[in-house]
């Protein structure tokens, strides 16, 4: 197993060094020009080449790819344009709460996914499986940044000032502006609040792929023959599903952990935007408008390279549930 | 004579399906004395595999439905409409299954010790280590060499016979009153076939519990069983004693599987076979529904056929022409 890891992460460096380099041609090649975007009327052409030269972009594009290259090799990423600072400063800054809103919606899209699904799979045709299949259909379909403009309208805005519920969520930023006045339980409370529309508007639709893929593995797996043994061992019909089945039903799921990733890292660049959420994607977003090409392919790489990690997560976590692949 | 361990009158499982209801168990009544091998024989589709997994609950309901009337009785409990936890107290504990295929009839995901174990704690309260060293037990028990290192191996590792063996180990892990084999040795090389017969048998022995096996293969009937029932199209066309199967089968049906059976230097060295193939559970023929392939049928054959009381101890054919 060990060796089985060494090999699979020896392997993704020439794919991450691949990745890398792509980044760079796509953001350089891209036209458009990043100095245009800081120039003021009258601004001499001496000051603009200036300009330039303090970006590093008086330079062809080959040796900037080998300055860039060896330079990120060594762990600088440059710095960017519109935040004047180091992109590593800008990174360790936003990074950390998008992979915390991206384990949120990954968990609860994954935890009710299978749930679901698997409640479809034990009682096939019945109304609850296809109301579910209903419901779950009209998620998956809506683009999310609808999703999250309705959760704002019904769960922050009208649920606060025209029905007055009792519960209402924040709609944007991840804390309240009285965040360090409070208590510990209190900040902890916040911070949910501030996590749960963000969190459902990016999980509703990996929830609804999910359950449907879990149905039909379930569906697959429940007439087994060795789902008929459990049951024929006295098995209550909770530990024949819940243990026996789903255990089986599990392992095309995990897969998915691989796929899902990329379009978990997309939806985050509208979700942030929308909800003001100060994490890599919005960062993105804002980079590609004001050309900030530093900031652009050190974010791109990191997404990239965290969808690599996923993929081997997902085969290692195979090999472990499934004991009929032990990589030697 | 004592009640019998498991008493079965006339079981009725049918299948509700949108092509029609398939009458798969049509009134099959045998019963299983203690200790006792019964063979249900008969062609693949005649229902037996239906009727083992009917006597305890675990046909799945819809689309099949166990009808009015169906009665079975294991040590003077009724079965049929006894709840779902009264069943489950007796399944794998009282009564335990061997089934036919052992390349998918254990769960790939766990080892074999897991699957083992489980049934002991479940119904003999055992602890995780008491358990363990139980399942080592019934591992060598059935003949598996190394059980302390096998105990930790999964399904895959092992081959068809070994699985089969934990199979078994695993049914008769609480030591069972019934033992029902549903084509245990199908699925096997000859040579382990007859392996595993005798370990059943052994075990038979030992644990003093009741066999109920259902096979095709008459070869395995006359080797083990002490009493046969035969089915066809749902029913159960002849039953007695090995013997009396053997040496003076009395419905044309049994003839007619005697007869396919080959024989080492058999005339000509052709294969017999009974002509025509068993009609679908969803039409079942009026009269006697072994009248198409039947080569004595004649007028009485348009009646339905009643079991037919041939002396004592259970001995009945379902023929008209059995009665002289």
């Amino acid at each position: 197993m060990t060796k089985y890891l060494v090999r699979r992460l020896l392997g993704a460096i020439p794919l991450i060094l691949g990745i890398a380099t792509i980044v760079f041609f796509a953001v350089n090649l891209a036209p458009g020009d990043p100095t245009l975007y800081y120039i003021s009327p009258g601004m001499t052409q001496e000051v603009v080449e200036q300009m330039r030269v303090n970006f590093g972009l008086d330079e062809p594009v080959h040796i900037r790819y080998v300055k860039w290259l060896g330079a990120m090799l060594t762990g600088d990423f440059g710095y960017s344009f519109s935040h004047s600072r180091p992109v590593l400063d800008v990174l360790a800054d936003f990074l950390p709460n998008t992979l915390i809103l991206s384990a949120c919606a990954l968990t609860v899209a994954f935890l009710f996914g299978i749930v679901l699904g698997t409640l479809q799979a034990i009682r096939q045709y019945s109304f609850r499986d296809s109301a579910l299949s209903v419901v779950l259909l009209f998620f998956y379909s809506m683009p999310s940044f609808w999703l999250a403009l309705m959760l704002i309208l019904t769960f922050s805005l009208f649920a606060r000032n025209v029905w007055e519920w009792p519960i209402w969520f924040p709609a944007s930023g991840m804390m309240s502006t009285d965040y360090e006045f409070l208590s510990f339980g209190a900040k902890v409370r916040d911070r949910l609040a501030h996590l749960v529309l963000p969190t459902t508007s990016l999980a509703c639709v990996l929830t609804a792929g999910i359950a449907r893929y879990m149905r039909g593995s379930m569906l697959e797996v429940i007439r087994q023959d060795y789902v008929r043994t459990a049951r024929a061992k006295g098995l209550s019909e909770r530990v024949v599903v819940f243990k026996h089945a789903l255990r089986n039903a599990l392992l095309p799921i995990i897969t998915l952990l691989g796929l899902f990733i990329p379009v978990l890292f997309s939806g985050t660049i509208f979700i942030e935007t929308i909800f003001a959420w100060p994490g890599m994607g919005r960062t993105i977003y804002e980079a590609i408008l004001t050309r900030d090409y530093p900031v652009v392919m050190a974010g791109s790489f990191f997404f990239a390279t965290m969808v690599v990690v996923a993929n081997l997560l997902a085969d290692v976590l195979y090999a472990w549930v499934d004991p009929r692949i032990r990589y030697e | 004579m004592s009640e019998p361990l498991l008493s079965v009158r006339d079981l009725r499982a049918w299948f509700f399906t949108d092509q029609g209801i398939a009458k798969a168990v049509d009134g099959v009544s045998f019963e299983v004395r203690e200790g006792e091998t019964l063979g249900i024989v008969g062609e693949s589709g005649c229902g037996k595999t239906v009727t083992s997994l009917a006597l305890l609950g675990l046909l799945p309901e819809p689309p099949a439905r166990l009808m009015d009337g169906s009665s079975v009785r294991f040590r003077g409990q009724e079965l049929v409409g006894a709840d779902e936890k009264q069943l489950r107290a007796l399944r794998g504990n009282e009564i335990s299954m061997v089934f036919q295929e052992p390349m998918s009839s254990l769960n790939p995901v766990f080892s074999v010790g897991d699957q083992i174990t489980e049934t002991l704690r479940l119904h003999r309260g055992m602890d995780r280590r008491a358990a363990r060293a139980e399942a080592v037990r019934l591992l060598g028990e059935v003949g598996i060499p190394e059980p302390a290192r096998r105990v930790d191996e999964y399904p895959h590792q092992l081959s068809g016979g070994m699985r089969q063996r934990v199979m078994i180990a695993m049914a008769i892990s609480c030591s069972p009153k019934l033992l029902i084999a549903d084509e245990p040795t199908t699925a096997l090389d000859v040579t382990i076939q007859a392996q595993i017969l005798e370990l059943l048998a052994e075990l038979r022995r030992t644990l003093g519990m009741a066999v109920l096996l259902i096979t095709h293969d008459l070869g395995v009937v006359a080797e083990v069983c002490d009493r046969v029932v035969v089915m066809y199209a749902g029913q159960v066309v002849e039953t007695g004693t090995v013997e009396d199967i053997f040496v003076r089968p009395a419905h044309p049906y049994t003839r007619g599987l005697l007869g396919s059976l080959p024989s080492v230097g058999g005339a000509g060295g052709r294969l017999v076979s009974i002509a025509g193939t068993v009609p679908s559970p969803l039409h079942w023929p009026d009269g006697c529904r072994f009248r198409a392939r039947c080569g004595l049928a004649g007028d009485g054959c348009e009646a339905p056929q009643d079991l037919v009381e041939l002396g004592a101890h259970g001995r009945a054919a379902r023929c008209w022409r059995a009665r002289t």
